[in-house]
């Protein structure tokens, strides 16, 4: 039996109805809204591609189900940069070579924002251990942690 | 990867959870979903009916007791919020060790302890810091102790209709104090093992010690036997008091790929002293 939901994405109202329960938010996002930066990793909680903010904390997005979004503020990569201007952290994935394939970057993008919210100083290890649940692939994880250095000042 | 197929409901009060669990065939609750959601994606689990209790205002937030009194924790509480809590300094470390930073963000500590993994922390804690746990069904509400509360591997005193409300851990005095110390699984963040330790100084004497191990248990388990060793003793006897936590934990050791029983074993005494002297630290400090 379908629900119906609500919910804000990247600041636009949308309502979907006959949602079945099961579905994940990962898939209503990149399925059902066509925004598919969200990426999945693992699909099993531990790598953080899909990690999205919903109501302001950082989540998995495939550990999420849809039903349990209605009526929250959900923000994607997609609705980070504002008129094609990009945010702190994302210009400093760009200057610091912060990715190299690029799969696990939106997670890590949005994770990030929140771990250096209001942390100008965060330490190296700090921003280590609040990357326990992305995972890059590729292991590009120098420039990641000093992105999220570069990020964390210039957000200040 | 997708659940089996579920009826979804969401309850809006105790009360409608309560009579939804009494009234739906085959189902359970759904809290923050993430240790119920994996499962299901893995058809480890497969319920007809998810009552989704995860509004419910009054079953989140803490609670802070005065005086003698105990804090009273919701159990929606999420870890995030537990771990930047003033409650009991083991649990806030315990809450703040868990996985990482965005299923603190979802996890909460009624469905961690439902839960009952082995290798989960909050049961070692609670277990040591002599928690009570409220349990409600539709006609009755009980508190069990911690200690009862966890009967074995994923299995709790917890009857199908129950519905944790609240989880009361007493507050830590002057004098008192505890602390978490755990081997982390590397990859998932779970405890290889664990130990918490609560204890009371009295001019340098521990008197009061309370011990609990995980991970290496198929349940959190008391350690008498560390206690009883150090109990009326000064701290020097914390290093020979941890190492009797072998005749606490029985046969039943588990073992997994992460670790054989015998390097469970081996270490555990290394955890348990560490949670010991940073416990007395603290109580001292
Ligand atoms: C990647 C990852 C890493 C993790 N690492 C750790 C770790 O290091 N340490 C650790 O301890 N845990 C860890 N966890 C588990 C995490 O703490 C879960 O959040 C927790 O075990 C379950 O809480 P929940 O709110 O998500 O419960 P749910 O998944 O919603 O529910 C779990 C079970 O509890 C029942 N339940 C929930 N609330 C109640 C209630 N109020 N009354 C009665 N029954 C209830 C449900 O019916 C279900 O059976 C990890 C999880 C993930 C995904
Ligand atoms: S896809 Fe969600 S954590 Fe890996
Ligand atoms: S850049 Fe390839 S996975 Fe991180």
């Amino acid at each position: 039996m379908g629900v119906s939901i609500s919910l804000n994405i990247n600041g636009e109202a949308r309502s979907l109805d006959n949602v079945e329960p099961r579905l994940l938010l990962v898939d209503l996002i990149r399925e059902e809204l066509g925004l598919t930066g969200t990426n999945i990793g693992c699909d099993t909680s531990q790598c953080g591609a899909c990690t999205v903010h919903m109501d302001g904390l950082a989540v998995k997005s495939c550990t999420v189900l849809a039903v349990q979004a209605d009526g929250s503020d959900v923000v994607t990569i997609e609705g980070m940069a504002e008129d094609g201007q990009l945010t702190a952290m994302q210009q400093a994935f760009w200057d610091e070579h912060g990715l190299q394939c690029g799969f696990c970057t939106p997670g890590m993008i949005m994770a990030g924002v929140k771990l250096v919210e209001g942390n100008p100083d965060i330490s190296d290890e700090e921003i280590r251990h609040g990357l326990e649940g992305n995972i890059c692939r590729c292991t590009g994880y120098q420039n990641i942690v000093k992105a999220m250095k570069v990020a964390a000042q210039a957000a200040a | 990867m997708y659940p089996p197929n579920f009826n979804y409901v969401r309850a809006g009060s105790v009360a409608e959870a309560l009579s939804l669990i009494a009234s739906e065939d085959d189902a359970k609750f759904l809290a923050g979903g993430h240790s119920l959601v994996p499962a299901m994606k893995l058809r480890l689990d497969a319920p007809g009916t998810l009552i989704d209790i995860g509004r419910i205002e009054d079953l989140r937030g803490i609670a802070y007791g005065s005086g003698d009194e105990n804090d009273c924790i919701g159990p929606l509480t999420t870890h995030a919020t537990i771990a930047s809590s003033n409650l009991a300094s083991a649990l806030v470390e315990a809450a703040g060790g868990i996985g990482d930073p965005q299923v603190r963000n979802r996890g909460t500590i009624g469905g961690n302890i439902a839960h009952a993994d082995p290798a989960s922390d909050l049961p070692t804690v609670l277990t040591a810091l002599e928690a009570s746990i409220r349990v409600e069904n539709p006609s009755n509400a009980r508190n069990i102790d911690a200690a009862n509360f966890f009967t074995g591997l994923f299995e709790t005193s917890l009857e199908e209709n129950e519905l944790i409300t609240v989880i009361a851990v007493p507050r830590e005095g002057a004098g008192t104090g505890s602390a978490y110390a755990k081997l982390f699984n590397p990859a998932s963040r779970y405890a290889v093992v664990g130990a918490c330790a609560s204890v009371t100084l009295n001019n340098g004497v521990v008197s009061r010690a309370r011990v609990a191990v995980g991970g290496l248990t198929p349940m959190a388990t008391r350690c008498g036997s560390v206690e009883a060793a150090l109990e009326g003793r000064s701290t020097d006897a914390i290093k020979e008091a941890s190492a009797q936590v072998a005749s606490d934990v029985g046969d039943d050791i588990l073992e997994d790929i992460h670790a054989s029983a015998e390097y469970r074993l081996g270490v555990i005494p290394v955890y348990v002293e560490r949670a010991l002297q940073a416990a007395c630290a603290r109580a001292a400090g």
